[in-house]
């Protein structure tokens, strides 16, 4: 009787001391302190200059995406062609290059990868199909079309002048990191300033009170998808010149990865709650863990185990937090 | 008397008590069952009906109070409980499963097995037994059709063959009628009349005192979660019934300020939406609440929803301001100036997992938005101002709305109304679920909006709250309006009689 009453005193003050700390705020960032100061101990070259920039380059396209991943998600929606998009884009891109020179080719990228967003939003707010099922029809169908305009083959002889873009520094940065923190910015407006974005959230958190609140659901949904598809299009731009080639495999499973940086990050599956900041982290703590695991010579089978196992801790930790309070 | 003493009851609930936060639902509540009686239960919405069959069918255990089967003590503390004992519920849901086939549902979790062959089933066998117990009950389906090809009354018919699958001895019906057309209750009536000729005991639950007087023999009537009596249904009137049903002084104070009435501001002409609602005409005044009484699934939420460009109408028009005006969805109605305030607040009202400011502004986001751009800082001051004005009691205004009380959750949804600059509100149950004192503020505020020159449509099946807040009292029955009081000339005899058995009314318009 005694140890048991000792233990769950304990227990209660173990808590009350822990009840002041805003786990939800800075959960996240101390594990990724930790992941480094764990990587760096084991391995030196963690934290030098020339691996962080590395992280960065390497993180940049799931970063993309993810932007584009974090709207569908908190519109209780979600994005399942993200990947696939990235694999038409670059087909797009690097032929319309080839042809027309290096502008067209980056326009063309984006203009497809918008035009299949608009496509999915389509679907799911005028014809009413369920959001999984109209970008699944996207991932399997974007994917055929990719092959079937390269004959399945990559597309070589791309200007150099492109590959500046998947390859350069500014400033000692890499230009992917840069059009990626820009784009994460500019979601991160897009969500917390404009009216679009506050009903973008009203809509994942109730869309019943949204429409009779006089909210336009549909434009909501359309605009959500349209601005996921703009994401990818960017990003299979990047990638391919990152690439330097149009490749019709790219990006196979990626959604996936976009999905796990949303939800690792701490935005709600269900919709209406979370933000690209959020999802920031997320993808860093993907991002540092590939790396980290790299470095420490874990296998790249063993890497996916990892992240299984973390996928289901994030959620596993809000869920016990929400639980609590 | 004699006649009466030598059946001796089965089923016995004794002083059962039950208590919900606010509200005593039911206070030292007797009732019995006799085999093969039809015992019918009557009372208003939220005189206790419910919670007594609930506590009969093991959704809720009681407080206090002591239930007895053939005179011994048994405890039901879940639907499994109740359901071992020979009690079966057919709740107005129907629990079926609407790809399975009759005769899976009816053996849902009991699937005989093949002798010999543990958890193989034996098809044969659940058919033929299907086919049995739906003959015995004269009903032509085949136990291989899926339960979804199959209209209501022919669902509710394989909901009680379940029943008497599981031996039930007290059948308990909610609403059996509800949703059933005149040919298909008889069809049940002959049913109900072979389940007494087997000793078994039926609970009828309905509003529709005709039709209850037809089936049943005994009433047992409740008020106020209060039994006020148990009647023989042969010698006792409608009127009778009725009165027992709503005999109550009005209890509570009702802060009602006379308005003058303005100019008109709200005209319906024969709205009708297939099914739903029929050939609705009414008009609202400026300074006017309108209150709308009726029972539950008269089609009043139907037509607030039809009006608010929630729901698709098929015929008539709505005229604002004396202006025919196009409303085809909530936003062409918030244009207008329309409001609806929701009877389910959580799941219609709000968006819960967002803040207070939050669900204020969203009917607002243009008054502080530029080029797509929120004004964060106006927004917060608007949210602020709602807050007192309305008196929102919330410790943030970044609290999430889930955290406040039922309430406040309602002056939020004024609140983000008032801001949008509505003229006609159309409140829904306004005070479902929310304490006593913050209904009264509610009240007030309603009153306020009336007094600034708004128009107040007010659904309510409280008919205190009808008749002590409404200018003008509607009563819809079955889709259409079967009656129009003025609040000198409404009682609750007179509007409960409307509700359940009154004829249709035309001339709803006041000039």
């Amino acid at each position: 009787m005694a140890t048991v009453e000792t233990e769950s005193k304990k227990e209660r003050r173990t808590l009350s001391l822990t009840r002041w700390v805003p786990w939800g705020r800075i959960g996240l960032p101390l594990v990724i302190v930790l992941m480094g100061v764990f990587f760096g101990a084991i391995n030196p070259n963690f934290w030098t200059m020339t691996n962080l920039t590395n992280v960065a380059r390497q993180v940049s396209i799931l970063a993309l995406i993810s932007v584009g991943e974090t709207f569908a998600i908190l519109s209780a929606g979600i994005d399942l062609s993200v990947g696939s998009l990235l694999a038409i884009v670059s087909v797009i891109c690097a032929q319309t290059m080839l042809e027309y020179g290096v502008a067209a080719g980056i326009l063309a990228g984006i203009l497809i990868g918008a035009v299949c967003g608009l496509i999915n939003g389509l679907l799911i707010a005028k014809a009413r199909i369920p959001p999984f099922i109209a970008t699944l029809a996207m991932l399997v169908g974007a994917r055929g079309a990719a092959l079937t305009l390269s004959g399945g083959l990559p597309i070589a002889g791309l200007p150099k002048s492109f590959l500046t873009i998947g390859a350069g520094y500014i400033l000692g940065i890499p230009i992917p990191a840069i059009i990626a923190a820009i784009v994460m910015l500019i979601g991160y407006f897009i969500l917390s300033r404009t009216s679009f974005g506050r009903s973008v959230y009203a809509v994942g958190g109730n869309e019943e009170a949204a429409m009779l609140s006089g909210i336009n659901v549909a434009r909501v949904k359309i605009l959500v998808y349209l601005l996921s598809g703009i994401c990818a299009g960017i990003a299979g731009v990047v990638l391919t010149s990152r690439v330097i080639s149009g490749q019709p495999t790219l990006g196979e499973v990626q959604e996936l990865y976009a999905i796990a940086a949303v939800v690792i990050g701490g935005s709600k599956i269900s919709g209406g709650y979370g933000g690209v900041g959020k999802t920031v982290l997320g993808v860093l703590v993907l991002g540092l863990l590939n790396n980290g695991l790299n470095l420490i010579r874990v296998s790249s089978y063993v890497q996916l185990i990892v992240i299984g196992v973390i996928i289901v801790l994030a959620v596993y930790v809000d869920l016990l937090r929400s639980r609590r309070s | 008397m004699n006649g009466e003493e030598a059946i001796k009851p089965f089923l016995e609930m004794r002083g059962i008590v039950k208590q919900f936060p606010g509200v005593l639902a039911l206070n030292r509540v007797d009732f019995d069952l006799r085999p093969g009686e039809v015992h019918v239960l009557l009372g208003e919405n939220g005189a206790g009906k419910s919670t007594l069959i609930k506590i009969l069918s093991g959704v809720h255990t009681a407080d206090e109070g002591e239930i007895l089967l053939d005179g011994r003590p048994v405890h039901i503390r879940t639907p499994h409980d109740a359901k071992a004992l020979g009690i079966s519920t057919i709740f107005q849901e129907f629990t079926l499963v609407p790809d399975m086939s009759v005769a899976e549902n009816i053996f849902l979790g009991r699937f005989p097995s093949l002798p010999g062959a543990a958890g193989f089933v034996d098809w044969k066998r659940m058919r033929e037994e299907s086919a049995a117990l739906l003959r015995s009950l004269n009903v032509e389906v085949d136990p291989r059709t899926p339960v979804r090809q199959l209209g209501v009354a022919k669902q509710q018919m394989v909901e009680i063959a379940k029943a008497l699958s599981m031996q039930a001895r007290i059948i308990v019906m909610d609403e059996p009628t509800a949703a059933l057309a005149s040919a298909e209750i008889e069809q049940l009536f002959r049913t109900i009349r072979e389940l007494k000729a087997r000793g078994v005991a039926v609970i009828y639950i309905s509003h529709r005192l005709e039709e209850v007087r037809h089936i049943g023999d005994r009433a047992t009537v409740l008020r106020d979660g209060e039994k006020i009596g148990t009647v023989p249904l042969a010698t006792t009137s409608i009127d009778e019934l009725i009165r027992m049903m709503v005999g109550r002084e009005l209890k509570e104070k009702f802060p009602k300020v006379e308005v003058p009435r303005g100019e008109e501001i709200l005209r319906v002409e024969h709205l009708s939406r297939p099914g739903v609602l029929h050939d609705i005409s009414f008009n609202l005044f400026r300074g006017e609440i309108l209150g709308i009484a009726g029972l539950v699934g008269a089609g009043r939420t139907e037509l607030a929803r039809a009006i608010f460009g929630a729901d698709p109408i098929s015929e008539g028009r709505v005229l604002v301001k004396g202006q025919p005006v196009q409303i085809t969805s909530p936003r062409d109605a918030i244009r207008h100036g329309l409001a609806l305030l929701p009877e389910d607040r959580k799941r219609h009202g709000l968006v819960l997992g967002m803040t207070v400011t939050g669900n204020i502004t969203i009917t607002m986001l243009d008054q502080f938005t530029r080029a797509g751009v929120m004004d964060l800082r106006k927004e917060r001051s608007l949210a602020q101002q709602f807050v007192e004005r309305i008196r929102i009691a919330t410790p943030s205004l970044d609290r999430e709305v889930r955290y406040l009380s039922g309430g406040n959750q309602q002056k939020v949804v004024v609140a983000k109304w008032v801001g949008a600059q509505a003229d006609i509100f159309l409140f829904d149950e306004p005070t479902r679920g929310i304490d006593v004192g913050a209904k009264v503020e509610v009240y007030h505020l309603m009153n306020e909006l009336v007094q600034k020159g708004a128009g107040v449509i007010m659904i309510s099946s409280e008919l205190p709250e009808i008749l002590g807040m409404s200018d003008r009292i509607l009563v819809m029955r079955a889709g259409r309006i079967c009656g129009m009081f003025h609040r000198s000339e409404a009682t609750p005899e007179r509007i409960l009689d409307a509700a359940i058995s009154g004829e249709p009314v035309y001339a709803c318009m006041e000039a």
